[in-house]
Order: structure tokens, then sequence, then C-alpha cells
């Protein structure tokens, strides 16, 4: 399945692709809607950087994800290689969150639930917006 | 005042026909004028002519060089350049008949001409060449002359007329020759100057050419790097001198020189059809004469010592039939004028775009 | 200093409506315009630096951004222009040479803009590209002067070496080093899969483009920079450089900071020193010379390259032409008084040369004149803007044309005259390695690839209306032109006739 890659090479560190994913999923139907009065939605993507290098990160939709595997109320579940989260079923005990290897589990703006990629499958993105939003061909999305 | 040819670029349609006989019969020039006759209405008045080939046997060693003059003056120093430059063999007017139609008439010569030897060695041209530059000469410097037909054993008679009307003045009639192409003339904006009117002629290269060519300056502009002056801003003329500086010069066959008038296009020569060498040639020929590449619609027939070659451009853009009968081949705009002096031909077809018909004597 | 005796050219608008502080123009200029006060929460700029690249401006998610002239003015007169002013005070300030970079700004006149083409009507058929054949393949190079014939009468098809087009557009000289690694990649990957050349400027050819030869033009300039052995046999032609249009009369110079480890072992030259080229070629110093130099590159290369002499425009070009093509060269190139540079002395750029058009038209009617165009390919640049200036361009005599700036727009560039500075915010005129990576040749050489398809499609168009189905037809074909608004002396010049004749 396609997934989304990130080439270091081309990271800009412009970090706008975690305002592009926020705007996503916020529900809002554009991104100075998304962020008006001060409002700051989190989003689940995060560039890492350091010492001359950046890349983005976000969930890398594991073939055995430890966070699935760890979640107490089955609210993450694996379908068609996406890993997503019933957010009507997390209750919020940051398990996953512990578990994931890369960080990639992020805690919601109200702490109530978690949130994480879901390659914008849930939204009326189309394809994932950190690719689309991407100045530099940095982020794909990809079959490998 | 209405500018004339040479002054500005005048477009025209057109109607063309012409006949050969591979055996070298020598047919009556009426013929041609009833074949042409035919396409009246792709003329429109203001040019008609003709070209005749083999029609001259008894000064068929001769330079015969017709010659239309404004004024008497003209003539006089005309006649003064040629005496320096050649041993003239004989010179009259060129017989006319009165016509309604054909007014304005200038002085018409014609003469039989042998280079001097002395000239023609301290000149160290070959024969062919010296002439070319004499007939360019004098069209280029001497004012009020125009020298129209400067092949052996043939010759151009043309006008401002009906094509029909221009073969009755030049008496055609009483011509015979092996080959003969017409030309009638449909310009959009002309005075109608004589010299304007086709074929247009240097040395035995003759051209009648139905069409307006988009490649004109292009061409112009290169064939004039060779010493050729294109003082007519017509198309038939520098179609003339590519066919001369091509054939003559650069000596390449007529097959070739259709190859480099009306190329292939790449589609075609990178299409299989053709073998390695042949590719290699088309190749060369597109790089080394790409300026010669004539585009734009044209129709033409080539007359030449000992035989005719029509040709049409790479899209065909221009009707042109072509017909055979027996020893004869016949080509013109349309198949009636054909029909008109060959009702039962064995084969009649349309040639393709690009694709040339070379027709020459049997035993040339 | 506490009097500033000039002000920023530009100020920096912000709608802090549509500004949500994402903070991406702070990280993405790299002349520290932007920044973010993070006690009071608020995005904010200094507009001292400020060169109108219009990065800032593209990449704001919200298009909250504007960048404006500053409405700040002195006393006007017409004669003691603000500009003019200001330039003053910065020598008076700094002692230094004014230093610019791409082409002539100023407002002389663009030829191309005052010439008209034709179409046909009635008499002869306008022809449609997607429904006929139409071609724009071209040829560079030295033509045989008579046909030769092989002993058994067939037509012998050797050439000089010559340089195949698909259409008639090149990528102009642009040296690593001037440009990044990534704008070379993307020229390289671009000119290779149109089936066109770029040119490797005076700056040598990086080992990783090696494999793009074929494609490539290698260029020989006076400091000769990175020509060795390897890199003239790489290239499909050798360029001697001897002028260039934005600074005819001087030579190259890359700054020292801009020569990092890559450009160090590329142009054969220590990291951090100056690249500065000679004026003159120290080994030309006439005509003659030059020939010498033609025939020592074509030894060296075994007669197998074409040998292109590149030439500033300037106003004997025609003379100048016509000995560059009885020096054996087999392409002229001819670059006008606007083109493009990585930094030029301002008042040498603004005042030294002269149009192409003028130059390109009386060149090759000399060479016609003089019976030699056919000796030698012309290729012109020096802003060539649009495919309607290439058309205008083969129909006043050129074979074909480079492009440089309009190649740089592709890439992203926005004019913003600031190359020599070392600070493209387009990673494309910098060596900072944060800035070079901002052009990612994947996306940069399909936009040059879009660019030239677009121009060889607009070209088919109009050949088409002026019912000319092959390239070759239209080149020196200046009956398909006329000027308009032009006096006597310059349609003598460009040799056409005025609209209406």
């Amino acid at each position: 399945m396609k997934k989304v890659y990130v080439n270091e090479d081309w990271c800009l560190a412009c970090h706008l692709c975690e305002y592009y994913c926020a705007a996503a999923n916020s529900g809002a139907p554009n991104m100075i809607k998304a962020f008006a009065g001060g409002k700051k939605p989190i989003p689940r993507i995060k560039v890492e950087e350091g010492s001359g290098i950046s890349f983005a990160v976000q969930c890398r939709h594991c073939d055995e994800p430890l966070c699935v595997k760890g979640c107490i109320t089955g609210a993450l579940s694996v379908k068609d290689g996406v890993i997503s989260c019933d957010e009507s079923r997390c209750v919020g005990c940051y398990t996953c969150v512990m578990s994931c290897p890369y960080g990639c589990i992020v805690i919601s703006e109200d702490s109530k639930v978690i949130q994480k990629c879901d390659l914008c499958v849930k939204n009326n993105n189309g394809d994932p917006a950190c690719v689309k939003g991407c100045p530099n061909k940095a982020i794909v999305l990809e079959e490998r | 005042m209405l500018e004339k040819e040479g002054q500005i670029r005048i477009p025209s349609g057109c109607a063309i026909s012409g006949f050969i006989s591979r055996d070298g019969k020598r047919i009556c020039g009426d013929r041609i004028v009833k074949s042409i006759s035919y396409m009246h209405d792709r003329s429109n008045g203001l040019g008609g002519g003709f070209a005749g080939y083999g029609i001259y046997p008894e000064y068929k060693e001769q330079y015969a060089f017709h010659i239309f003059y404004d004024s008497n003056d003209a003539r006089v120093e005309t006649e003064r350049f040629l005496d320096r430059h050649f041993d003239v063999v004989n010179l009259s007017r060129i017989p006319t008949r009165k016509h309604p139609n054909i007014t304005n008439e200038p002085l018409i010569w014609r003469y039989f001409l042998t280079p001097l030897p002395t000239k023609l060695a301290s000149s160290q041209l070959d024969e062919r060449e010296f002439v070319a530059q004499c007939v360019i000469n004098i069209n280029d410097r001497i004012h009020g002359s125009y020298v129209f037909s400067s092949g052996k054993n043939m010759g151009v008679f043309k006008a401002v007329g009906f094509p029909e009307d221009v073969g009755e003045f030049y008496r055609l009639d009483e011509y015979a020759g092996y080959a003969w192409t017409a030309h009638g003339r449909y310009p959009t904006n002309t005075p109608g100057w004589w010299g304007g009117a086709h074929p247009f002629a240097l040395l035995d290269y003759t051209i009648v050419h139905n069409g307006e060519i988009s490649s004109y300056d292009a061409n112009r502009r290169y064939i004039e790097m060779y010493g050729y002056k294109c003082n007519l801003l017509t198309d038939t003329e520098v179609i003339t001198y590519i066919f001369d500086f091509l054939n003559r010069k650069q000596k390449l066959s007529f097959e070739d020189i259709a190859k480099i008038i009306a190329a292939p296009f790449w589609t075609e020569i990178d299409s299989g059809k053709y073998s390695e060498s042949e590719k290699k040639k088309l190749k060369y020929f597109r790089n080394v004469f790409s300026s010669l590449l004539v585009t734009g619609p044209f129709s033409i027939i080539l007359g030449f010592d000992g035989g005719l070659m029509a040709l049409n451009d790479r899209l065909k853009l221009r009707s042109m039939v072509a017909a055979e009968k027996d020893d004869m081949v016949y080509l013109a705009s349309e198949e009636c004028a054909i029909r008109a002096i060959c009702p039962d031909a064995d084969k009649v077809w349309s040639p393709r775009g690009g694709e040339p018909i070379i027709v020459t004597l049997n035993d040339k | 200093m506490a009097l500033n005796y000039y002000q920023p050219l530009f100020e920096v608008i912000r709608d802090k409506e549509r500004c949500i502080k994402c903070q991406a123009c702070a990280r993405q200029c790299a002349n520290l315009v932007h920044s973010y006060d993070e006690e009071l929460d608020v995005m904010v700029s200094d507009p001292t630096e400020c060169v109108d690249c219009q990065r800032c401006v593209s990449i704001c998610p919200t298009r909250a951004l504007k960048i404006t002239d500053n409405p700040n003015t002195f006393r006007r007169n017409s004669n003691w222009s603000m500009q003019i002013m200001t330039e003053v005070y910065k020598q008076a300030d700094s002692g230094g040479v004014l230093l610019s970079a791409m082409g002539n700004p100023k407002e002389y006149p663009v030829y191309w803009d005052k010439i008209l083409l034709n179409a046909s009507q009635v008499t002869n058929p306008p022809i449609d590209p997607l429904r006929e054949p139409m071609e724009t393949k071209v040829f560079l190079g030295k033509k045989p002067r008579n046909v030769k014939f092989n002993k058994d009468g067939t037509v012998n098809t050797d050439i000089s070496p010559t340089l195949e087009l698909s259409t008639p557009i090149m990528f102009s000289a642009m040296s690593y080093g001037s440009i990044s690694k990534n704008a070379h990649e993307s020229l390289a990957r671009a000119a290779t899969e149109l089936g066109i050349y770029y040119n490797t400027g005076e700056g040598g050819l990086h080992r990783d483009f090696y494999k793009y030869g074929p494609n490539t033009i290698v260029q020989v300039a006076s400091g000769r920079f990175g020509v060795f052995k390897d890199y003239l046999e790489t290239g499909a032609a050798v360029e001697i450089k001897m002028g260039q249009g934005a600074k005819p009369g001087i030579g190259g110079h890359l700054p020292g900071a801009k020569i990092l480890e890559d450009i160090s072992k590329t142009r054969m030259i220590p990291m951090g020193a100056d690249a500065i080229s000679p004026a003159p070629h120290h080994d030309i110093y006439s005509i003659e010379d030059l020939r010498q130099l033609v025939y020592s590159l074509k030894e060296a290369t075994c007669y197998k390259k074409p040998i292109i002499v590149k030439i500033a425009a300037v106003h004997n070009v025609a003379a100048i032409a016509s000995g560059i093509a009885r020096s054996g060269a087999d392409i002229i190139a001819i670059d006008g008084y606007r083109g493009g540079t990585g930094a030029a002395p301002t008042r040498i750029r603004d005042n030294v040369g002269i149009p192409i058009e003028l130059a390109l038209a009386s060149v090759d009617q000399r060479l016609r004149d003089e019976g030699i165009r056919n000796e030698v390919s012309v290729v012109v640049a020096g802003s060539v803007r649009s495919s309607a200036d290439v058309v205008k361009a083969i129909a006043l005599g050129a074979d074909a044309v480079y492009i440089g700036t309009a190649a740089l727009l592709a890439l992203g560039c926005h004019l913003c005259r600031s190359c020599q500075t070392g600070k493209c915010n387009w990673g494309i005129a910098t060596q900072r390695p944060d800035l070079v990576k901002r052009l990612n040749p994947e996306i940069g050489y399909k936009r040059l690839v879009n660019l030239v398809h677009a121009w060889d499609h607009e070209i088919k168009e109009m050949m088409g209306g002026m019912g000319i189905n092959s390239i070759e037809a239209l080149r020196g074909n200046r009956l398909m032109l006329r000027g308009i608004g032009l006096t006597e002396k310059e349609l003598e010049v460009l040799g056409i006739q005025h609209a209406g004749q």
C-alpha cells in the first residue's frame, strides 16, 4: 500500500506540513479559520530538526503495530494497512503514546483522547495534507 | 501608383500544364494552348506563358535569348552588351499576331548567341555559368531590358493576358517541340508587367508554378549568397534558382533535389521505410540544405533540356494530376486540361506530396 | 551608523487577519526580514535587507504577505532619480564598485516587442500543428560549401561535427558556483530529456554530471577553470567564452565565500580563494589567436566536437562575427546586453553592449553578404523571454537561442537581482547547503521540461499560422516580420518592413 515517506535531503524545516496537517484535521473549512482566535490545533506530524538535518515524522503504519497491540479498548485498529483510532472508544489511557517507538501518537487539545495520522482518510482532503502541502516534495505518498 | 513585380511581393494562384513526348516527337504548340485554355477560371488575365523544348532545331547549338525591351535605348544598350560577350548568330523580332486582349506590348526580340571564346576563356567560367551571369547582369543592370529566356533549343513566350490569348499572340501554332509547359496566372494585385508572367527561366531551366510558398524569404536570402539576384520577388524565380543551384552547380540529380525542396518529414525518415544509407543521405540533405526546404503550397513543373519534372509540396496543398498515354506524359493542375488534349489516357493519377515525377527523353 | 541616508527599497505588508504565525516566512528568509516575537506572540519584520525575492510570499500558506515598494520618497527630480541618489549614498558609504546581478533592467527599447509576425489568409493555408506534422528539429554546425560525391557517384554524407536539437532552444552558460548543484542537475536532466543542450559555464563540470555529457556544452573561459582532458572529452561541444552580454569587456567573479569543497574541486582552484577570470583570454589578443585556440580545442577533441565561440553583442559585432566565422568556429553565440549574470558591476551591466535583436540582424546579414553564413550556425542569447521571441529570433536569422533567465524563472527565480549576495532564497544562486536544498531537481527539471515543451508547441502554432511546417523555412525569413513604431534606421538594421507595408 501507499505510505507517506520523507526524504530529509529535501526537507526545508519550514514546518508547513504540521500546519497543513493540523488544519486538515481540525474540521475547519480553511487554514485561517482553523487557527483563528489564537487556536492551536495539534498536528499529527512533527518536524524533527537539529545539526543541519530536518525531517518530518508521522505514523509509520507498522506491519506489527505496538500501539494496536497495547490498546486496552480496541480503539486502535488496522484497516487496509491504515492504523486509525476510533475516538468514541478511546478512554485516554495513553498506553499507545508510551508504546509508539516513533513518538507519533499525540494527545488531543482537550486531553481526553489520542490522535494520530490516518493518511487523511477520515477528512475530505484526498491525498494526505502534508504531502500536498510540502513545497519541496520532501514528503511523498508512494508504494515502496 | 501600383508597384510592379520586383518592387513588391505579389501572392498569386495559378493554373499549370505540361506534356512531353518521350520519343522526342515534335508536337505543335497549339496543343498546349488548348490544354491550358480549359483552366480559364484559374487565371484572371494578368499573366500567361509557355515554354517549348526542341523548338529551335536549326539553332540548337546556340543560346536563344528572348528579351523584353521597354525602349529602343534599352535595346541598343543591351545589344552592345551582347556584342561584347557573344557572337550573335541571328537576331530578329519575335513574330507576333495582333490580339485584341493583348495590349501594351514591349519590344520583344530574339537572339541566337554563342559566347565569344576569348571572353569565355578570360572569365575562367564554364560556358553555362558565363551565360547565366550575363543574363543576371542584363536583368540587374540594364534598365528597361529583361531577358526572359536563355536556353538552347528552347524558348519561353509570355505576356500579360489569358494564356490562350498569349498563345495566339505569339503564334505558337507555328512552333513544334518535344515538350511544352504552360502557365495561367491569378495574381491578387499587379499592374501586369510582362516580365512578371511565367514561366520563369534561367538557361534551359523553366518553372511554371502554382502556389504561394511560405519559405520564400528564407529561400531567397540563402540563394542570394550564391550570386543569384531575386529581382522579381516571385516564388517561381527563387525556385528556378534553387534548381539551377542544386542541379547545375551542386550536380545533384532531380530525384535528390526533390528530397531537398520537398524533404520527407522526420517521422517518415525515421519510420524504417528507408535503407540506412538513404536515411543518412536524407538527414544530410535536411542539415546541409535546410534553407532550401520549400514550405507552403506549391505545384511546379520544371522544364529542362531533355525532360520535365513535376513536384508538389510535401503536404500536397495544391492540386496536380498526371497521365500517361503511349510515349506521352501529361501533367496539369486539373484533369480537364489533360482530357482536353488526351481524352483516352492509359493511366491518370495524382502524385503524392513531395513525390517527384521525372520524365526524360528516351535517348537522353 | 546613526544616520540612514537611504531607506529600504521595500516594505513588508502582513495581513494580521490572515497570518496564522506559522513562521514559515521567518524560517525561509535568508535575509532575516521576518521573525517571531515569542513574548508578544506576533510576527514582526524588518525590511532593511528585503530584496523582494517573493519567497515568503510564495510559501505563506494563507497568502498573508505582500512585498511592495517603500512609499517613502526623496523629493522628486527627473534628473536625480531616487535610485541614482541612493547609489551615490551607497558609494559614499562603502567606497566600492556597485554590484548587481541578472540582466540590464533599464528602460531601453525591447525590439522583440516592436516586431509583429505574419499569418496566412486565403492565398496560402495556415497549418494546424495538432492535425499536420510540424517540425522544429535543427542542426548546429558548419555546412559543406559543395556536395562531394563518392567514387561510385553517390553523395558523400560526411559532415563537420554537428549538434542536433529537438527544438531550437538551449540552456545558457551558468556556472556551477554561480548557481547551485541542484540548479545544474535540473538543467542537465531537462536538457537530456528534451534532446537539447545545457552549458556548464566557466565553472567546470561536477563529477556527478558527467553522465549527462551527450547533452552538455562545456565552456572554456578566460580563467580556464575546471578545464582538463576529461572535461573536454565529455561535452558534446566546446564553447569558448570571449564575452558575456551582461558584462562585455570583463571577466567573471566568484567570491571566495562561494568556493566550497565541491566547487573548489570542480574548478580546480583552492577553497576560499576568489575565482576571478581575466577580462581577455591572455592567449587571445586578436582574431588570429582565436583561430589557434579553436584549432587547439579541435585537436584536443580529435575534430569530433563543434566549437562554439560566444561573444557579447557590442558595436562592431557584425565584423567580429565575420572574423569568428573565418576562424574555424562551427557556431557563434551572441549574447545581448539584457543577458543575465550572477554578478556584474552595475555600471557595466546597465550601460555596455547593444540589443540582441539588432546584433542578430546585422550579424546574419553581414555573414550572408560575405557568403559565409553556412560556415557557422548562429545562436542568440540575452533575453529571449517567450516562444514569440524565439520565433522572431529565428525569422531574423538565428539557428537557435540560448535561454538563461527564463530557465531560472522556471526554477523559481523572481528576478530580485541579488545573486551576488549568495543568499538566494530559491536555492538557485547560492551555495549555502540549507538554501541549496530548497531546489529539488526532481521538481526543477520537470518545470524546465514543461517550459520548453510549452514553447515548442507555441512555436509550432505560430509557424503553422504562417503556413510554415518546418523551422528551417522560418530561419532568416524576415518577410514574416514587420516592425511597429520603429524608425527607418531601425527597420534598415533589422532588415524588415514596417507594419502596413
